[in-house]
């Protein structure tokens, strides 16, 4: 209980974590929204719209929950990390404050025209609202990705003869080469998710046998997306990630590979646990040379091990690091074969009558969100013991006032209203799965 | 450029207690002058389009705020650190309470939801009212740019206030009555029949109940802090200001009586933020104040950022800034109106 950092570090990531789990569906099915309201207004077709408007209403209450675990993370920042805020507010403040004014107004604007608009608005007004929220929730997630970025690989700054971290290139700091490969990663990701839960809706209907027309158009949209973002999830963008961890982060890669001792012709370990203890990894199962490829692009580079650098610079968590990692790439290998061989039978017109994969695409839409919070957990334990990576410790980055016992009390009063929250989004969301896709103009009909 | 951006921050925060506001006004009041789900509806499709953009004027603002000033942000935030939680998970319940409502048919449900929504709503200004007093009347910062307080202690000033004491609540009184004129208006303006007529009927008392407990909280904030209207005769910003909110308070009561209720929203829009900016004329440059040495005050001028990051901040700020202006007017000319109680399973 004693360790105030201990419990501003438990708040962060658990609140974090919980709140990515919202925007990354959101993001995801904007794009969807976009390509289906776009493909309606192109072929004229209702059923575009009827999609567009089923996914629409569950965006509407993602969006809502979304919206509310994201303002405690913002005011953490001053009240969990005050130090850190007062060191690098110059910096970071510039893309939270234009995360505000660029990308938070755009979408609060819009939002209820998409959502309640449609009657009101034209096909092509309501397609606008349609890509103003898309651009909005993309946007912002480029200023978020972009802070993060910074505390990943800090550019663009001087630190001041008082110790804060000041701006002194504005350019360097917004196309921060880490953040423009970790935005990629993060929208791809997002896709994926939006395409696995689009894909998994068509199945489930598919396999119940209502909506037929619905759960053949959900399962086309997003199956082709799933199987295209996925792969681009994997590459090039995984691929550069990881080549930039190997560059600028090396121990934070030592770690996720669970390596120990450096060497030339590092093999990539499949599977197999790490014993810190004993600075090995237990029943491995590796892949000679991979790793080398993977990090540097030629088979005999030399990978640094953990060994190498001095203890205190290891991230604390190296096994949560390492699986964490396995489990990303992991589920991301699993999802590209899942959506090829979907997009296969789809192509040969057998996608609907083929029950066990139809099983298989409804039950893994939870992949990605693993997928996904196994990957920021990678990136945000690798990024131990920085808070901002080479410059600030995270122990020296919280608020020199705030006490372990008060961190947790709210820590525990925020568990309590995301139960409270995640009750009722499963609730809500339920219902309109229930509802189904209905159409503007038909009513009633069964689907009450 | 640390004035400047003083403005900016002050201006953003005053833009949102108007915007916000009016939605905390409509929140405390759709109990009583709605008493019917058509009723609650028609208040909840009034503010319904705007509430999630009047609240980014609230991140916006805070992130101009860590922009600029990070350690006034940084010690404000951490030394109210259980307040600033209350504030927090009520703006939260709040966000729910509205989106959520509409999506069950059922009385329930919907009763559960009102009663949320109107105890957040009355929650928050006064706690942002509270806040304002603690600003005014000053925490105790110490050497170390940092100050730790309690909720309250025995509710006087000194050297070692609580978060709440008699003037802080006094603040929260004031603020919270003042939203919900400001928010009496809005209904009165935007909707008909008997919620319009109730709306109207209870933004007369409380105006009068706003004049009074303006005289009174403009006594005790000199009490307070005495320095803080020696500023007067140097500051002509404080001047303009008080044109600017009596002309508000002018326009309000005009409104009212010639039944044009646009005029009398406008009218309490520009009577909180001319208040608002006479204040901060009158702190300026302090931005929290100490209450144990004039020397720990985090000023605009020892707590701001270095030029660069403010020249290029203000750079974004003047392009980010009228197209958020652009939002606003686009917004109420689209849903421009009376707005009506919108079928079932459609709208808020
Ligand atoms: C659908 C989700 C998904 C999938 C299948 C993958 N990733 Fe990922 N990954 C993410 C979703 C994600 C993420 C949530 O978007 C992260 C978290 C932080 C970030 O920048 O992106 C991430 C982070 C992340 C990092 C950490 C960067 C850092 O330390 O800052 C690396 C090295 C990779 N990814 C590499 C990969 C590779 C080689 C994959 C091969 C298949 C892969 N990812 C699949
Ligand atoms: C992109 C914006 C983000 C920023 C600016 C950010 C910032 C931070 C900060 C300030 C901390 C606390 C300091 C620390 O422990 O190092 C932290 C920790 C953490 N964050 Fe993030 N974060 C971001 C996104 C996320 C997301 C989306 C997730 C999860 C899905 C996440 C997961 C975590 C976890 C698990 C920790 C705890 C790490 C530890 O204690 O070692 N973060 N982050
Ligand atoms: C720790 C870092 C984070 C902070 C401080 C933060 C802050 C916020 C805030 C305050 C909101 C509500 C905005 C409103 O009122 O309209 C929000 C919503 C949102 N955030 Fe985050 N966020 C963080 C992490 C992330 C990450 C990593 C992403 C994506 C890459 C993201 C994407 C979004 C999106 C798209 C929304 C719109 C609402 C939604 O879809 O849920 N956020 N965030």
């Amino acid at each position: 209980m004693g360790d105030p950092l201990f419990w501003h570090r438990l708040q962060f990531g658990f609140t974090a974590t919980y709140h990515y789990l919202f925007p990354q569906l959101t993001m995801g099915l904007a794009l969807i929204i976009v390509v289906l309201k776009a493909m309606g207004l192109k072929t004229g077709e209702p059923r575009y719209n009827d999609a567009a408007r089923f996914w629409i209403r569950i965006f509407g209450i993602n969006f809502a929950v979304g919206v509310v675990t994201g303002i405690p993370l913002e005011f953490q920042f001053g009240t969990n990390w005050g130090n850190f805020s007062r060191l690098t507010g110059g910096v970071i403040g510039q893309t939270l404050g234009m995360e505000g004014m660029f990308a938070f107004f755009l979408e609060s604007s819009f939002l209820g025209m998409l959502i309640w608009g449609e009657k009101k608005l034209s096909p092509r007004g309501h397609f606008g609202a349609a890509v103003a929220l898309w651009a909005g929730s993309w946007l912002s997630g480029y200023f978020i990705v972009a802070t993060n970025a910074f505390m990943q690989h800090p550019v663009g700054h001087v630190v001041a003869a008082d110790g804060t971290i000041q701006l002194a290139s504005f350019w360097a700091f917004l196309l921060n080469p880490w953040a423009l490969v970790q935005y990629a990663h993060t929208m791809i990701a997002s896709v994926v998710t939006g395409s696995f839960v689009v894909a998994a809706m068509g199945a489930f209907w598919a396999l119940k046998g209502i909506h037929a027309e619905q759960a053949r158009l959900n399962l086309r949209v997003g199956t082709v997306m799933g199987f295209i973002f996925s792969i681009l999830v994997a590459f090039p963008t995984g691929d550069l990630q990881g080549k930039l961890v190997a560059k600028h982060q090396p121990i934070a890669l030592a770690a996720m590979e669970g390596r120990f001792e450096s060497g030339p012709n590092a093999s990539l370990t499949l599977i197999g646990q790490p014993n810190v203890a004993q600075r090995k990894i237990e029943n491995p199962i590796r892949v000679p040379s991979v790793l080398s490829f993977i990090a540097y692009g030629t088979f005999s580079s030399n990978v640094k091990g953990l060994l190498e650098f001095p203890e205190d610079q290891w991230p604390q968590n190296i096994e949560l690091l390492y699986y964490s990692f396995h489990i990303m790439a992991g589920l991301g290998t699993l999802m590209i074969a899942l959506m090829g061989l979907a997009v296969l039978l789809l192509w040969r017109g057998r996608l609907e009558q083929s029950r066990p994969l139809l099983w298989a695409l409804m039950l893994a839409f939870p992949f990605p969100y693993i997928a996904t919070t196994a990957g920021w957990a990678v990136a945000e334990f690798g990024r131990q013991p920085w808070l901002v990576y080479g410059i600030l410790r995270t122990a020296q980055g919280a608020s020199p006032t705030v006490n372990a016992g008060e961190t947790a009390f709210t820590t525990l009063g925020f568990a309590g209203i995301f139960v409270v929250l995640s009750v009722l989004w499963l609730f809500l969301i339920g219902r309109e799965i229930a509802h189904g896709p209905v159409a503007q103009h038909r009513t009633g009909g069964g689907h009450a | 450029m640390h004035e400047l951006w003083f403005w900016l921050v002050a201006v953003m925060i005053a833009i949102y207690v108007v915007m916000d506001g009016f939605d905390f006004g409509a929140g405390i009041l759709h109990l009583f002058v709605a008493k019917t789900n058509e009723e609650r509806r028609e208040v909840l499709g009034a503010i319904g389009p705007f509430w999630d953009g009047n609240e980014v004027w609230l991140l916006a603002g805070g992130g101009s705020l860590f922009l600029a000033f990070p350690k006034v942000l940084a010690a404000g935030f951490s030394g109210f650190y259980l307040a600033m939680w209350l504030v927090v998970w009520s703006l939260m319940l709040r966000g729910i309470s509205i989106e959520f409502r509409s999506h069950v048919q059922d009385g329930l449900w919907r009763h559960f939801w009102d009663g949320t929504f109107a105890l957040s709503s009355v929650l928050l200004p006064v706690l942002f009212g509270a806040a304002l007093g603690n600003v005014l009347r000053g925490v105790p910062l110490d050497a170390t740019g940092t100050f730790r307080m309690p909720l309250w202690t025995d509710f006087r000033l000194g050297a070692q206030p609580g978060v709440l004491d008699w003037f802080t609540v006094l603040i929260g009184v004031f603020a919270l009555t003042t939203v919900t004129a400001h928010g009496a208006l809005f209904l009165a303006w935007k909707t008909e029949g008997p919620v319009h007529d109730r709306s109207k009927a209870l933004a007369r008392s409380l105006w009068g109940l706003v004049l009074v407990l303006w005289i009174l909280a403009t006594y005790a904030t000199h009490r307070a802090n005495p320095a803080i209207y020696q500023n007067l005769p140097r500051a002509p910003l404080a001047w303009l200001a008080s044109l600017i909110f009596l002309g508000g308070l002018g326009a309000v009561f005009v409104g009212l009586k010639r039944a044009r209720f646009l005029l009398a929203f406008l009218g309490s829009g520009a009577f909180i933020l001319g208040l608002l900016a006479a204040t901060a004329a009158n702190v300026y440059p302090v931005m929290l104040r100490s209450t144990l040495a004039p020397a720990y005050d985090l000023t605009a001028l020892n707590a701001s950022v270095g030029g660069h990051g403010l020249r290029t901040g203000l750079v974004w700020w003047l392009i980010g800034f009228p197209i958020a202006i652009g939002y606003v007017l686009f917004l109420f000319r689209f849903h421009r109106g009376k707005v009506r109680a919108p079928e079932e399973g459609e709208g808020y």
